[in-house]
């Protein structure tokens, strides 16, 4: 967590978005991130992010579920309290087929909306900074972190050849506190950003 | 111009009509939320509420009084509850399988229908879950079913149970569905939330959004998490129908005893499903004034499904009679010459109202005309719920009204009053949430409306002649972008 400065670019259309995206990362510019109000394919292929791998949480959640299940099973009708069904089989897969499938989507599925909302830092009550309130609505905004060896005026210029259609500065908290959307309260009096 | 994005050929019909941007689509689908609620919600809502409240004390008169409300006696000891658990979890199957198997088969359409779908599917869920743990009787006992270690032995439930296997059938698809449903829901919440001018509005969506930004990294998790959600579900969803039908399929009950089971729930649930959700999208493109959202042409589809699974049934149907003979049972046949066929028979005419209702009426929609009708299609949607609850009716009740000691076939079996007020309760409980739901969300999936806007937006569709003609290589380098 962190206090930074930005210049932040609000678009409007996605086709002027993605080359101005390639130029400001031509440019050396450092793009904190951008918001969008839909997912737009191949986005995270244009801000060089590397693919994620909750699917493979989700993986390995869902094989937890097939050994608890198994092994639960197993253990009760053979161990902890083998009852004689008419004499079968105490070790009876097919049948505990449907409750280890089960259990399989279910630990896979609570799993990975877990590992979500953890990585993504959702929760209740979580606050952030929003840069702009409308990127949830019709626009893209494109936030640049200043650094040391960027001016801010260039950059606002910079931003304005690639099509932005509106263009600020922004102090802000890089990550996540606790609050609530009706309180505009920050969680701290900031002195000032630092520029990495 | 177009979006470089996405290519669509010219012939599908624009999925969202009208002359639509981004920031049109959100007013569009927000409008409702935002609104005092009409008298028409008003009236509906508090209708529902009643019939809950009904509900209510029904459940309330059993617990203190015990099964014996109801009319269920030797040897029917399924009824009512069993059937109306079967039809409800039958009608939590369409949202879900839209959701899930159309995300992977990329059927566009199913972004105007998902989220009320979704929803609908949780509702009915909760509905369906209702009979079997009030049929329980000693209802506060309830929690015996689950397995976890406990003083009486510990004895532990019967993992080899298709009753079992119900429970958690039943409870992962409703986890299931419900987070499906949810994280789906929490980008279009952040919107309603970030458009909030009164307090309590911030608030509220502001808890409920997690904190959304929107930001590229956390679209790119949620496209993963859906993406492997609906490869969940999808056998999910055919898994939960295949489960309940074990509850009668693996019994020795003539009637019940048929290997064709699994496949025949699942068509009957998804038909039951598609005609619940033309019943209440019906209504609510209109009412929520969505008809450029909700089109004919989703309306159409939907009838196809109808009438695709509709015939499958049929086909079920009559493979169950053609055994029944083929087979030579005698006591396989008795249930279905005597039982069900036999129109004189005490319940004959339930199994010619499911015929009729299930069989012969959705064949209306073979002809386009009728597939895009709306009168016919809300008419067709309510009778093919009442004779898929039919189907349920004669499958449980026709095949144990009669057992293997005719001294006790006398007794006709009909609900009591407290059964079909649980009954009536259910729809209060299913009404009121999907009321509540229609006012305080978004019944149709924003982000992705918008995610498919420049694709299959009329407007968007209309400009697209330029890049129908290039060829796909001058395409591709027009629009290539960096990587």
């Amino acid at each position: 967590m962190a206090v930074k400065k930005f210049v932040v670019g609000i678009f409007t259309d996605e086709a002027v978005l993605f080359p101005a995206i390639k130029k400001v990362r031509s440019a050396g510019y450092k793009i904190h991130d951008v918001y969008t109000p839909m997912p737009i394919h191949g986005m995270d292929h244009a801000l060089g992010l590397r693919e994620t791998s909750l699917h493979t949480a989700g993986f390995i959640y869902g094989i937890t579920g097939t050994t608890t299940a198994l092994s639960g099973i197993g253990w009760v009708f053979n161990s902890d309290w083998p009852v004689n069904i008419g004499g079968k089989s105490h070790f009876d897969l097919p049948a505990w087929i449907p409750i280890t499938f089960e259990l399989t989507v279910l630990f896979s599925a609570v799993g990975m909306f877990l590992t979500f909302l953890y990585i993504c830092q959702m929760a209740p009550f979580v606050r952030k900074h929003h840069f702009n309130l409308r990127s949830t609505d019709d626009q893209f905004t494109m936030v640049i972190e200043l650094t040391e060896k960027s001016n801010e005026e260039s950059v606002k210029a910079f931003l304005q050849g690639a099509g932005a259609t509106g263009i600020n500065t922004q102090v802000a908290e890089t990550g996540w506190w606790l609050g609530r959307y009706d309180k505009d309260k920050t969680p701290f009096e900031h002195k000032g950003a630092t520029l990495a | 111009m177009s979006s470089p994005l996405r290519y669509e050929s010219q012939v599908r019909t624009a999925l969202v009509e009208g002359q639509k941007d981004y920031h049109q689509v959100t007013e569009d689908i927000v409008r409702p939320i935002e609104a005092a609620p009409s008298r028409l919600w008003w009236i509906g809502f508090l209708i529902s509420v009643a019939c809950l409240l009904f509900g209510v004390w029904s459940v309330t008169e059993q617990v203190i009084y015990g099964v014996g409300q109801w009319n269920l006696h030797r040897t029917i000891g399924w009824g009512w509850d069993i059937t109306n658990f079967v039809w409800w979890v039958g009608i939590g199957h369409a949202g879900t399988l839209i959701s899930a198997i159309l995300l992977l088969f990329r059927q566009g359409w199913r972004t105007g229908v998902n989220r009320a779908a979704e929803a609908m599917t949780i509702f009915a869920v909760m509905c369906a879950g209702q009979f079997p743990i009030w049929h329980m009787g000693r209802v506060w006992l309830c929690f015996f079913i689950m397995p976890y270690p406990n003083t009486r032995g510990p004895l532990w439930p019967n993992f080899n149970s298709p009753l079992l296997w119900d429970v958690f059938a039943i409870s992962t698809y409703f986890t299931v569905s419900l987070l499906f449903w949810y994280s789906g829901l929490i980008p279009d919440i952040a919107t309603v939330r970030d458009r909030a001018r009164v307090k309590w509005r911030k608030l509220m969506y502001g808890v409920l959004s997690f904190g959304w930004t929107g930001s590229t990294k956390h679209w790119q998790r949620h496209e993963s998490l859906s993406l492997v959600l609906a490869g969940l579900s999808t056998p999910l969803v055919l898994s939960v129908h295949t489960i309940v039908s074990f509850d009668f399929a693996t019994s020795v009950i003539p009637g019940w005893h048929t290997t064709i089971f699994p496949p025949y729930f699942v068509a009957g649930a998804i038909f039951s499903g598609f005609a619940m959700v033309q019943t209440l999208l019906l209504v609510s493109r209109k009412v929520l004034k969505l008809e450029q959202y909700i089109t004919l042409e989703h309306i159409e589809v939907m009838n196809k499904v109808i009438v695709l699974t509709g015939s499958i049934v049929g086909i079920a149907y009559l493979t169950e009679l053609f055994i029944s003979w083929y087979g030579q049972n005698k006591f396989e046949s008795w249930a279905f010459a005597q039982n069900r066929v036999n129109i004189f028979s005490p319940y004959g005419w339930a199994y010619y109202l499911m015929m009729g209702c299930n069989v012969l009426s959705p064949q209306i929609f073979w002809f386009r005309k009728m597939r895009r009708n709306l009168t016919v299609t809300f008419f067709m949607s309510v009778i093919v719920n009442i004779g898929m609850w039919f189907e349920r009716f004669v499958i449980i009740v026709t095949s144990i009204y009669r057992d293997y000691l005719p001294s006790s076939w006398a007794t006709y079996y009909a609900p009591s009053i407290w059964e079909v007020g649980f009954y009536v309760g259910t729809f209060g409980l299913f009404f009121t949430c999907y009321f509540l739901f229609s006012k305080f969300f978004p019944v149709i999936a924003i982000a992705e409306i918008k995610h498919i806007l420049k694709k299959s937006g009329e407007s968007y569709k209309e400009k697209m002649d330029v890049e129908e003609r290039m060829p796909v290589e001058e395409f591709a380098h027009q629009y290539a972008h960096a990587h």
